[in-house]
């Protein structure tokens, strides 16, 4: 190669670097600055690794600071919603695919909407009838718009892969005496696992992140998931870090745990819901 | 087999939970937002039907400061067209090329957009703080004492202070969509224009971005529908302060529901957000249509 080749070529990795470092650091800084104690964080270490790693933080975080209800919270909630939506959208794709009816084109359409509907949408409707309801504060004001919102996403990635499945296998289930239902059971959901997976994990991300619903439905303590726990708890500790940081490390982590294995699932997901949204 | 599935009552039992979920929360709240927009309703006693009111009011009142919470979000939308979406394309670009480490590269890149906007949120306070955050720290080592600044306390610095959060967070975002479409690009193309001697900048003019133009569009009315609606990152930042600088309509209808109990208005803001997000998406699929 020549010189004037690999100039240009050492520039664009220089770039590519330098943005990489960029997206990296702050991560980087919120995991050690949550083992550090204020004296490290406020001058003597303020970016490098934390000297005395201070664990108690994350005890603190846990316990004074609620972090461990709000996690268990937000993985009730996310858990219910993505076997919520599963059930819902695979019996809905099973009707829009395989069943047998006029205007289903349309319905599949009508559903579509749902992906560029925002949530401030409903927000106002949804509090009154919470409200009224006396549901607010419960697992169950999150649950039922979450799914809901999850619904259209869920049923586009379910489309894609039902319609790959052979029609034969129907057949030949409808031969051996199999119903609708033992069709739908026995032989198309248990081919539909990479479907369940990118939808478990899109739906987990929408919810495990979400704070405008969360926020507004949601006051008590004993009950509020991650991202307002969060907020509440940056109210208790303005000038202690470390028991913050700990908090952040603590909602994140999930996250990028399952990132570092399903990469490439998590980022198919996404592209799929955008471009055909 | 064709009469096992053409089953009235099978068809209507699978269909129900989807329909019911999806109307009850999604289409028949927006039905509901329209209604008590006309209204000025505290959300307990009798609605009074005032009509078009509180959409006039919006437009024209400076109190409760409407026009300028969208003028914010406008320029959100035109920052991050400005300078986000070339960004995103750049890296693209190079990383569809396909180089070495391309999917390392790609998978850091788009890693912030899975973290919690609360959590960025957080993270930026602490790297903006007057005192001991990060970015004062090293302006301060470097010399540039006189450079720092309450970043996200002053009018003039705010709005700037809670874009870039923004931008860090979704770059990826735009990135990963545009890779996507660069990836489609048919080999044989890329490789008949390099035969002819095309150079990549090139090849990029005029083969890969006329190809990646629907992908283009999508993420401009992404990032512009994403500004109009952005909340998150603000509450967390600002909270639209400090004197409704960084006020965006979300922040403000917020505000309008559970701080003022003005049900209808915050409705108004609803409706029109959701009317504006539909209207910009529409404009930007016929500029780009005219542009073919």
């Amino acid at each position: 190669m020549k010189l004037t080749d690999k100039i240009p070529r050492m520039l664009i990795y220089i770039g590519l670097v330098f943005w990489a470092v960029i997206n990296l650091f702050p991560v980087y800084w919120m995991f050690t600055f949550s083992l550090k104690n204020n004296d490290e964080i406020f001058g003597e270490n303020v970016a490098g690794l934390p000297q005395n790693w201070i664990w108690s933080n994350y005890t603190e975080a846990l316990k004074t600071g609620n972090m461990g209800k709000y996690f268990l919270n937000s993985g009730i909630v996310a858990v219910a919603t993505i076997l919520i939506t599963l059930a819902v959208a695979l019996m809905a794709t099973f009707a829009l695919t395989r069943l047998i009816w006029k205007r289903r084109k349309t319905l599949n359409k009508f559903f579509m909407l749902g992906l560029t509907i925002p949530i401030h949408a409903s927000i106002v409707p949804i509090y009154v009838t919470l409200s009224r309801l006396h549901l607010l504060n419960t697992y169950l004001a999150l649950i039922i718009p979450y799914a809901a919102f999850s619904l259209s996403m869920a049923i586009l990635v379910c489309t894609g892969f039902m319609n790959a499945i052979p029609r034969e296998l129907d057949e030949a289930a409808c031969i051996d005496g199999c119903g609708v239902w033992g069709i739908f059971l026995r032989v198309i959901v248990p081919l539909m696992k990479p479907a369940v997976a990118t939808v478990g994990i899109y739906t987990f991300l929408q919810c495990w992140n979400e704070l405008m619903f969360a926020n507004i439905f949601i006051s008590k303590t004993a009950l509020k998931t991650l991202p307002v726990g969060i907020q509440a708890l940056s109210g208790q500790y303005t000038t202690a870090w470390g028991p913050i940081g700990a908090a952040l490390v603590v909602a994140t982590f999930p996250t990028l745990f399952i990132y570092v294995f399903l990469s490439k699932r998590i980022q198919d997901s996404f592209v799929a819901g955008a471009v055909k949204g | 087999m064709k009469k096992l599935y053409s089953n009235k009552g099978h068809i209507l039992l699978f269909l129900i939970p989807a329909i019911i979920l999806f109307c009850g929360i999604l289409i028949a709240p927006i039905v509901m937002s329209g209604y008590y927009s006309f209204f000025d309703w505290d959300g307990l006693g009798e609605k009074t039907f005032i009509g078009f009111s509180n959409y006039i009011d919006l437009f024209t009142s400076n109190r409760i400061g409407f026009m300028k919470a969208l003028g914010n979000s406008l320029v959100l939308a035109l920052l991050s067209v400005g300078l986000q979406l070339p960004l995103a394309l750049g890296l693209a670009l190079v990383l569809g090329k396909g180089i070495k480490g391309e999917r390392i590269f790609l998978s850091i890149f788009f890693m912030p957009v899975l973290i919690s906007t609360v959590v960025i949120g957080q993270l930026w306070l602490k790297i903006y703080n007057p005192d001991y955050g990060i970015l004062n720290v090293l302006l301060r080592s470097l010399g540039l004492e006189s450079w720092t600044r309450m970043w996200l306390g002053l009018r003039e610095t705010a709005l700037g202070a809670v874009f870039i959060p923004t931008l860090w967070q979704y770059v990826g975002y735009h990135m990963l969509l545009l890779y996507a479409g660069v990836k489609s690009v048919p080999k044989e193309l890329r490789e008949a224009a390099m035969l002819d001697g095309a150079k990549d900048s090139q090849i990029n003019r005029y083969i890969v971005l006329p190809y990646i133009k629907p992908i283009i569009r999508i993420s401009v009315i992404f990032a512009v529908t994403g500004s109009l609606k952005s909340f998150d990152l603000i509450y967390v930042l600002t909270n639209g302060g400090p004197f409704h600088s960084t006020e965006v309509p979300s922040t403000l209808m917020i505000d309008m529901l559970f701080l003022r109990n003005r049900y209808g208005m915050g409705s108004a803001i609803a409706v029109l957000l959701i009317i504006l997000c539909f209207a910009f998406a529409l404009i930007i699929n016929r500029v780009f249509k005219e542009e073919e």
